[in-house]
């Protein structure tokens, strides 16, 4: 019964690490390279949802200092995720500069196509 | 909650997806259900750049990708069961790591004691500024958003210099891979 | 083409009102939420619409490259350039108490110039990866 209660006290864990598991799913077993960068842009963004978890305080107000409110929700978390954030845009759009390039020169964006045109060129 | 499990079948369903562009459609949703999760969480910051930057920029440049590569997934899309197996036992390990962290919204736990009382108190008298977000960004951890400025340049000139130049796809047929 | 031009009116009545609201957001970062970043993001999300209703050739026309090329080390520059004012001021580097006569304000005053840093770099290279992409399949 404990561990019951703990789940649902850790629901929100759980389902995270769900979509962390799941993006690295995508990047491990999919071969068509855009469809691995968005998996790994589904990995980064539920990384950035488990550290801001942590961070809420049941009852606290986002961290904007105003005199009516006295609890306030973690603010650290929230600069590093901001940075991460922009980080992560810059390079998903590196990847997908590559991506462009590597069609260019191989025209497909298969992962075994690329493969077998590296085995024979 | 009920977010989150919106969530969760956003991700199986970007996972099972062929079309490209219903993916890239999918994954703009993700984002900004995302965005709409960190807003609960009362991350008005984050929620406000993920939504601009996952739901917005994000999205043009996937759907630039893909009027430039016009493919649609064609391969037969079957479970592989390793992958599976390793996320499955990797996402064991790591759901029973977090079980003993302090359960959602204590406001006693571990982090909220060490650094965070001083900012949220002194932030006002030092800087004069009431969001402490940009405070804490812009001035108490001012190197680590230069570092993040030059992370954004570096990407920004790296960009360029892969795809400027403006080359014809046709031209390129005749094995011209020079630039 | 009605629906092309529903889309091009509503573009262009929107347009000031987007911009606008980058910088509102740039400058009240100090008060609510926001900053450099989003308002970079919100100020970029301006050209690339202009880009895809009325073409790449208007956008140019609005931000031509050479700008848009000067404007991503610009910012980095007026960033970095805070620190080293906060250093010949007598400072450490990128401390920002030297720039008014409170240091209160002071720290104000650089947190305001470094978040304008961000906003110039984060916007020129958006605008510049959308220009790459774009360009690309001419």
């Amino acid at each position: 019964m404990s561990t019951l209660k703990t789940l649902i006290e850790h629901y929100n864990y759980v389902v995270t690490i769900f979509l962390m598991m799941a993006g690295l799913y995508i990047v491990v077993a999919r071969g068509n390279m855009v469809k691995k960068l968005i998996g790994l842009s589904v990995f980064q963004t539920s990384v950035f949802l488990l550290y801001i978890e942590p961070g809420k305080i049941l009852g606290g107000t986002p961290p904007i200092l105003d005199p009516a409110f006295s609890v306030y929700s973690n603010p650290l978390p929230h600069v590093l995720i901001l940075t991460a954030i922009v980080v992560g845009v810059a390079t998903l759009a590196l990847g997908l500069a590559l991506v462009v390039r590597i069609n260019e020169a191989y025209g497909t964006v298969e992962e075994d196509e690329i493969f077998d045109g590296d085995g024979k060129a | 909650m009920v977010l989150l499990t919106m969530l969760a079948v956003v991700t199986v369903a970007i996972a099972r997806q062929r079309s490209l562009f219903a993916v890239v459609i999918l994954a703009s949703i993700y984002s900004f259900l995302m965005a709409s999760v960190f807003l609960v969480l009362d991350a008005v910051d984050v929620a406000m750049t993920e939504a601009a930057v996952g739901a917005g920029v994000s999205t043009v440049i996937l759907l630039a990708t893909l009027h430039l590569i016009r493919t649609v997934e064609v391969r037969h899309l079957r479970p592989r069961l390793v992958p599976l197996a390793v996320t499955g036992v990797t996402g064991a390990m790591l759901i029973w790591g977090t079980l003993t962290l302090p359960p959602f919204g204590t406001a006693d736990a571990p982090i909220h004691k060490h650094v965070v009382p001083r900012y949220l108190s002194e932030s006002i008298r030092e800087t004069n500024v009431a969001n402490v977000v940009s405070a804490v960004l812009a001035d108490y951890r001012g190197f680590d958003t230069l570092g993040e400025v030059t992370v954004i340049f570096t990407a920004g000139i790296g960009v360029i210099l892969l795809l400027r130049g403006g080359r014809r796809r046709d031209r390129l047929a005749d094995g011209d891979k020079t630039s | 083409m009605s629906l092309d031009l529903i889309l091009r009116i509503g573009t262009k009545l929107m347009l000031p009102f987007i911009l606008l609201f980058a910088f509102y957001v740039q400058f009240h970062g100090d008060y609510g939420p926001g900053g450099g970043f989003q308002a970079g993001v919100i100020a970029a999300g301006t050209v690339i619409l202009v880009a895809i209703t009325f073409g790449l050739g208007a956008a140019q026309r609005i931000a031509p490259h050479g700008l848009v090329d000067r404007l991503i080390p610009l910012g980095l520059l007026i960033y970095a350039g805070t620190g080293v004012a906060g250093l010949l001021l007598g400072y450490n580097y990128l401390e920002y108490t030297g720039f008014s006569r409170t240091p209160a304000y002071g720290h104000e005053y650089g947190i305001l110039i470094v978040e304008f840093g961000v906003l110039v770099t984060v916007s020129g290279t958006i605008i510049a990866l959308f220009y790459a992409f774009a360009e690309r399949s001419r």
